[in-house]
């Protein structure tokens, strides 16, 4: 049989869309970044905004911009539009790798209860560091500190909650239940700093706690990038392992996958990524649950994939979020985490009406 | 390629499901693991298939340790169909057969991978459902692609989990002639656990009939399923009838008394 031209294989279809979908995504994400970076309560226009930052980088001074000017693109707004990139990158990544690791459709960061076992572990940090480590250490190290505290924690809630399900064998609901009894456990914890802890602390804490974008800085920016861009590589790396999960665990282990040790590395690692943006950020919940589903909808299940569309949406949907954060009441701004909240809320909901038999 | 098992235990929860079970299993041959309800068949096939770890005794294949083979070699070697697909969330057929080419992919996929992929859909008869997800396909299809992902590992041995329990006649006789097809004509070696004595009967060069103290009876269909065995086994009197394909083992109704409701007082 002569096939002059070889018609493109179901293969390449398949991922050709998928790739497609993808630069779709990116294209969109750096437009929104672009966009957002000259939205704000000052007025200053799209040429200006740009001017600035051109300059900035090729260290040419054509125009004079007032210091006020500068300092609010390249201080404020640059940052936090970089760190909801960082953030929702970061946040919907885990919450697909968890829910596929853990089988779990209603699984995530905030689900799970991490993000209040992260918060808990930021506050002590943050209450008894000065104690332990004294003023001066902490002034300079604060937020390593901070990060090993919510790190710490998260590996704990994430480990307890494993183990509670594993005792109980109820499979996903017990699952989700022990995170949120965790959850309650932690707003305890947070709850009894915040009363027993001096004023000066508490005045520190309550800030913390209360989550959003608006306290960026380039150094949390220039901390998490690496740690975003490791973690995110390894569990790409897994990608094809915890895709054999997609055809149960009995599968899995015939195909050679050894399914305990996958699960505990992508918990860790996920845990380890969401509580290190927490502990800058504060709890910002939802993102890690609403970007993966809409991303398994829309790219499917392959996992090669689905882990980098759901960083990406979650980008997408936190920097819309927290820009309109910024826009709603001009010139004061809401926290970004009740707008996400007032979306995800209902979704969640949402999801758990439209369940399909046998889904969770 | 040959399994041989010795002195398999396996236990759950501190109650022993299978007992120091020994047999072995030779090339190019169906063989159907049978036996009433609770018995252990499933276990002992995910014990064969390397998903569940012996307690006691080991699994030979070819003479070398299943346990101290590495395990993606093994994946090349034996594959397993579970009785149920269980999927949350659900892949296409095309990706969920792709996955029994996990053993043998770095990271990209070849062109080889994705001819003998084309190739297993085609010969199943499911390529045209090779966009649809797994989830929206009925019991029969999903058998097959499970069946189809097992064939992707290029396996010398097949594990099967009652692949017919779920499915209605023409599906059964559907996917036992696949199987069959399997061991015919590219020298496969099949076990399956089959609940249908028939479907057993009627596929299978050799039977192992599982009872109480473990191996009941092993051997030709027609040496295993006599009435006197199954009697002992399964507690039930059973005619056998000379058929077409083979005999056919009819249960028939229990000769001892019945009761009536109204004979009940309480």
């Amino acid at each position: 049989m002569i096939n002059i031209k070889s018609k493109k294989s179901l293969y390449s279809k398949v991922i050709a869309k998928k790739v497609y979908l993808l630069i779709l995504m990116i294209s969109f994400l750096i437009l929104i970044v672009g966009y957002s970076i000259t939205l704000g309560a000052a007025n200053i226009s799209l040429i200006d905004s740009y001017g600035i930052i051109i300059q900035e980088i090729t260290s040419l001074n054509i125009v004079d911009y007032s210091p006020v000017l500068k300092g609010i693109i390249l201080e404020i707004r640059l940052p936090r539009v970089l760190l909801a990139v960082i953030a929702g990158i970061s946040l919907g990544s885990s919450g697909s790798v968890m829910q596929s690791v853990l089988r779990n459709p209603l699984a995530s960061p905030y689900t799970l209860g991490i993000s209040s076992g992260s918060a808990f572990g930021a506050g002590i940090a943050i209450v008894l560091g000065d104690f332990i480590f004294g003023r001066e250490l902490m002034a300079i190290y604060g937020s390593y500190v901070i990060i090993i505290g919510a790190f710490f924690m998260g590996l704990v809630t994430i480990f307890l909650v494993n183990l509670i399900a594993s005792i109980k064998e109820g499979g996903a609901t017990t699952l989700i239940l022990a995170g949120v009894a965790l959850s309650y456990l932690f707003s305890a914890g947070i709850s009894f700093l915040k009363y027993t802890s001096a004023q000066e602390k508490l005045a520190e804490l309550s800030i913390w706690l209360m989550g959003g974008l608006y306290r960026a800085e380039w150094i949390n920016v220039i901390i998490l990038t690496p740690i975003m861009l490791f973690c995110l590589l390894y569990l790409i790396k897994l990608s094809w392992d915890i895709n054999t999960l997609n055809a149960g665990e009995d599968v899995a282990m015939n195909l050679g996958i050894d399914v305990r040790s996958l699960r505990r590395k992508g918990c860790v690692v996920t845990a380890l990524l969401t509580s290190c943006v927490i502990s800058f950020t504060g709890i910002i919940g939802f993102i890690g649950l609403v970007a993966p589903h809409i991303c398994r909808m829309i790219i499917g299940n392959d996992n090669r994939f689905l882990i980098i569309a759901s960083g990406l949406l979650g980008a997408i949907i936190l920097l819309l979020a927290d820009t309109a954060a910024r826009l709603i009441i001009n010139p004061t701004e809401l926290p970004v985490g009740i707008i996400t909240a007032i979306c995800g809320a209902p979704f969640f909901l949402y999801m758990l009406i439209k369940r399909k038999k046998n889904y969770f | 390629m040959s399994i041989n098992c010795q002195e398999l235990s396996y236990a759950y929860d501190q109650k022993p499901i299978i007992e120091k079970i020994s047999f072995e299993l030779k090339d190019g041959q169906f063989t159907s693991i049978t036996g009433p309800n609770g018995i252990g068949k499933s276990t002992l096939i995910k014990c064969l298939a390397n998903i569940y770890k012996p307690d006691n005794g080991t699994v030979y294949l070819n003479g070398q340790e299943i346990a101290s083979m590495n395990a993606q070699e093994l994946a090349k070697t034996l594959g397993y169909v579970p009785q149920k697909e269980e999927t949350n969330f659900s892949l296409t057929v095309y990706e969920m057969v792709l996955l029994g080419r996990r053993p043998y992919i770095k990271w990209k996929v070849k062109i080889s991978d994705e001819k003998i992929v084309e190739k297993i859909l085609e010969r199943l008869k499911i390529l045209h459902l090779a966009e649809r997800e797994v989830s929206t396909l009925s019991g029969g299809e999903k058998q097959k692609v499970a069946i189809a992902r097992a064939l992707a590992q290029e396996p010398s041995i097949i594990l099967l989990d009652e692949p017919t329990s779920s499915l209605d006649i023409n599906h059964q006789i559907e996917v036992m002639e696949v199987l069959r097809d399997l061991v015919d004509f590219d020298q496969v070696a099949v076990v399956a656990v089959l609940h249908d004595l028939n479907l057993a009967s009627s596929f299978s060069d050799i039977v192992y009939l599982l009872g109480e103290e473990g191996i009941h009876a092993a051997g030709r269909p027609e040496k295993v399923f006599t009435p006197q065995i199954l009697k002992k086994v399964y507690g039930i009197n059973v005619e056998i009838i000379k058929g077409t394909n083979s005999s056919y083992i009819v249960p028939l109704r229990s000769k001892v008394s019945r009761i009536s409701p109204s004979q009940i007082s309480v």
